[in-house]
């Protein structure tokens, strides 16, 4: 049994335990950590097939950014709210877990299938030249920059829509409350001046 | 390179999706089945670094870049929304929310 199997059962235990708790963890912030370790877990899944950048900004963008700002809003809305555990669609959890024992037998039996039509054991040392002579981010960034060029401009659009899109939706529409600043001593001249 | 056959990457990749599928068919807190969309989105990522590994090219890696963008995107404008409905409601139940307008 080699370093690269032990660390793979590790890998596989971790990512898969602690998604299996985020269906039971009743407190959202324990469902947000929960998912930053799979998510690491997933980092080492990454760094195992030789996607070295994409391990890295797994890590930076997924489990440091974005889960901060679940965990922001989940602050922000308040930690203590408790989910309500009564069903008011009776059968729906045990259909649930029904089609999901369902889907994982299919896309088992679909791993297992594909492997065998689409894996000729070839494609690794071509991963592992790429790697070692440009290096990895040098590779991605010439698949980026070359064919994909278009595409990465068009996200660039979708970033800033976003931006725009989440200012226009948290604009507070009513009329403000009266001004707390404005009783500030000193400021009320500017105010009527304005 | 690991000796790792790809096949268990895929299994675990395919695990995590049922979670999460399954997990946003249970679960009703609105940030916990978002949370949950997530990890169907890494997933699916797994499943792309796993092509790549299999096919020997990088454009696996590239979409996985991809995938990362819309994500951050989808999350920063479906936060907000949530934030809204919970502002107004009280409440982060979706089952109660089913009113378009009230």
């Amino acid at each position: 049994m080699s370093l690269d199997v032990i660390v793979f059962g590790a890998m596989f235990v971790m990512t898969l335990g602690a998604g299996l708790a985020m269906l039971f963890a009743r407190n959202a912030v324990h469902v947000a950590l929960l998912l930053v370790l799979s998510q690491i877990g997933l980092a080492v899944a990454f760094l195992l097939q030789g996607a070295f950048f994409v391990a890295a900004i797994q890590i930076i963008i997924y489990a440091g950014a974005i889960m901060v700002l679940f965990l922001f809003v989940i602050m922000l809305l308040g930690v203590d709210r408790r989910e309500v555990l009564d069903e008011p669609l009776r059968g729906q959890r045990p259909l649930a877990l029904g089609l999901g024992v369902l889907l994982t037998a299919q896309v088992l039996y679909i791993a297992w299938r594909g492997v065998d039509l689409a894996f000729a054991g070839t494609g690794e040392a071509a991963i592992q030249e790429v790697n070692s002579d440009p290096g990895n981010v040098l590779g991605i960034a010439r698949v980026l920059f070359g064919r994909y060029l278009l595409p990465f401009e068009v996200t660039s659009v979708l970033l800033i829509v976003a931006v725009v899109g989440v200012m226009v939706l948290t604009r507070r529409m009513y009329p403000a409350a009266p001004n707390v600043d404005t009783d500030i001593p000193g400021t009320e001249a500017e105010e009527v001046a304005v | 390179m690991t000796e790792v056959s790809p096949g268990y990457f895929l299994a675990l990749a395919g695990l995590l999706f049922t979670i999460g599928v399954v997990g946003v068919l249970v679960r009703r807190n609105a940030i916990v089945i978002f949370m949950f969309i997530e990890l169907m989105l890494n997933a699916v990522n797994l499943f792309f670094v796993t092509f790549a590994r299999m096919q020997g090219n990088l454009q696996g890696q590239v979409l996985v870049f991809f995938v990362l963008v819309v994500a951050a995107a989808e999350v920063v404008v479906g936060l907000a929304l949530i934030l809204l409905i919970a502002r107004r409601r009280a409440s982060l139940d979706v089952d109660k929310v089913r009113l378009l307008k009230w």
